[in-house]
């Protein structure tokens, strides 16, 4: 079973949630963590666990074979993303445009662009008892996010049946990367902050959730700040409100410095428990 | 002419807040670029009035004709992307998953495949008072996030503050520090990055900045909500001096924040004097680091 938290606005709580749901269910059952903001991937600075496996992984590009190549251009003509450039008698490539689709290679009537591995970024997994976290995390200057979130997703399936529950850290917004994050998921917990760009950044995120068909709840963070405006959008459209977090300064101090929560008070301990068994009986997914 | 772009790494951190005040402050030489393209939120505090709308295409996505199609499959072993899906028996393009690389327009035997242009969100230029235009956009839900869009908006904002004889073209960046950041950097002259005392604040700056020295821009920074964590304000401080980032100034915690974003204005139109006075030093350095750059 897969849960992403995500959210549309960034900084509303996606990763407060995720550690803290990851370290709250791994008190009674195994539990599987996957930070999939690749770009900024800070769920590791809340969990303390021992790393068991490092992997690097990779974007395949073309590379310029000289010797092979007859200089038709022709490759310069197959790509739409401009990453293959014919200038004068050398073939340039921009493998940082690259879409990995492979045409300009497997169209080369001389096979003079082989693909080869370009690293985009390293996948650390850690363990302790029930939880499992595994960060992944974008090379600095890379655009292929949505290529480092497919193959970890592709590492956790390896190693992980589908009786296993398993939480996405998605990254923040509406596009590419989140998609890539989301499409597969069982259920979407969406994380939200009572204000005007919480409830403005939450419809497009409910917009995204429905062209996906995916199932959601929101959880709404820092409740008693801003209004009551996301409370009422989500009642007239029948969106679950899972559970509310108070805005309590206590909450900002413990996790400014890297702490968990879930245990700092009965109520918020309860917030959790909500939240887990709202994701563990979610009638959709015990039929999964 | 010069450029001004106000980046996080992380979200949250009170950026978009602070650009909308440093925006109203520079008054009357100052185009706004609103360059969050994914989840745009500073017109919920400019209120700009929408004026004058464009489509955006980026891209390509591909298309099959179901009656000339004889469904031999050779598009789908090709595909790296999985974006053909077997439809009541048809091969049919999952436009989500389509990158628009036209590899299986190239090789289908029947020349059922075709290309069309993508349209991907939309860009606007506003009028937001005091003469000063705005230049925004947004990304339609699950469009590539490639930063074609940002650089389309920071184009433009450049092209009005050109024409119309403007000092500061202001942007609020994207967060993150992929593409669209990357995008948004390209021919900055000062990048003012706003962070938070906490640990994942500290990590973010700290990969945003990775990003923004290779470009090689002067660098300031502003930490908002430093009375959060003391101790991590004063580290903050000292990676700023040890990487030659300018301390632009610290800002307390305030509900204010939040209070003057729900009645949808900016901190200068809201009753806290303490706060708005600090934005207008703030802005007071940052507009004097820019003249002499």
């Amino acid at each position: 079973m897969i849960v992403a938290i995500a959210s549309g606005k960034g900084g509303t709580g996606k990763t407060t949630v995720s550690t803290n749901l990851l370290a709250y269910i791994s008190t009674f059952q195994k539990v599987v963590l996957v930070d999939l903001d690749v770009e900024e991937p800070n769920s590791g600075l809340f969990l303390n666990a021992t790393k068991t496996n490092e992997e690097d992984k990779f974007a395949m590009v073309p590379a310029w074979d000289e010797n092979k190549c007859t200089n038709c251009g022709e490759c310069q003509g197959h790509c739409n993303f401009n990453a293959i450039i014919q200038l004068g008698e050398t073939i340039m490539i921009f493998p940082e445009l690259c879409h990995s689709c492979f045409a300009c290679s497997e169209l080369c009537n001389e096979n003079a662009l082989p693909m080869v591995p370009q690293k985009i970024g390293t996948i650390r997994h850690y363990e302790k008892d029930n939880l499992t976290f595994i960060e992944s995390r974008l090379k600095i200057g890379l655009e292929q996010s949505t290529s480092l979130i497919e193959q970890t997703k592709k590492y956790v399936n390896e190693r992980f049946g589908k009786e296993t529950l398993v939480i996405y850290d998605a990254p923040p917004g509406t596009s590419c990367p989140v998609i890539e994050a989301t499409k597969n998921v069982d259920y979407v917990v969406l994380v939200t902050e009572p204000t005007p760009f919480g409830l403005h950044d939450l419809k497009l995120a409910v917009e995204t959730m429905k062209l996906l068909g995916k199932d959601f709840g929101v959880i709404i963070n820092r409740d008693g700040m801003g209004n009551k405006d996301l409370e009422e959008y989500c009642q007239k459209n029948h969106i679950p409100i899972i559970t509310r977090i108070p805005n309590h300064r206590i909450i900002a101090k413990l996790y400014s410095e890297g702490k968990l929560i879930y245990k700092h008070s009965t109520e918020l301990k309860r917030k959790f428990e909500n939240i887990a068994s709202h994701l563990i009986s979610y009638p959709n997914l015990v039929e999964k | 002419m010069k450029e001004i772009v106000i980046i996080s790494g992380k979200g949250g951190t009170g950026k978009t807040s602070l650009t909308a005040s440093f925006i109203q402050l520079a008054k009357n030489k100052v185009v706004a670029a609103d360059c969050d393209v994914d989840a745009a939120d500073l017109h919920l505090l400019l209120h700009p009035d929408f004026d004058q709308r464009k489509d955006f295409y980026s891209g390509y996505k591909a298309k099959i004709d179901a009656d000339t199609c004889i469904q031999c499959g050779k598009c789908a072993e090709k595909c790296r992307f999985d974006a053909i899906d077997l439809i009541e028996e048809k091969h049919t393009i999952n436009a989500i998953s389509c990158e628009g690389c036209g590899y299986c327009a190239v090789i289908c035997p029947t020349s059922s495949i075709t290309m069309y242009d993508d349209l991907v969100g939309e860009s606007y230029i506003s009028e937001i008072g005091d003469g000063c235009k705005m230049v925004h956009a947004s990304l339609h839900i699950g469009a590539g996030n490639s930063g074609k869009l940002v650089a389309h908006v920071k184009k433009t904002a450049n092209d009005i503050a050109n024409e119309t004889n403007k000092d500061l073209v202001i942007i609020d960046g994207p967060p993150g520090i992929g593409c669209p950041v990357i995008s948004s950097l390209t021919g900055a002259n000062l990048v003012i990055l706003v962070t938070e005392p906490s640990v994942s604040g500290i990590h973010d700056l700290k990969r945003v900045f990775a990003l923004v020295k290779k470009f090689r821009i002067p660098c300031a920074c502003i930490i908002n909500k430093y009375d959060i964590n003391f101790l991590k304000t004063r580290q903050i401080e000292e990676y700023l001096k040890e990487e030659g980032i300018t301390h632009i100034s610290n800002i307390a915690y305030r509900n204010s924040f939040s209070e003057a974003l729900t009645q949808g204005k900016t901190i200068l139109e809201y009753s806290d004097e303490q706060l708005i006075e600090k934005l207008k030093l703030s802005w007071q350095k940052i507009d004097s680091l820019i003249m002499n750059i």
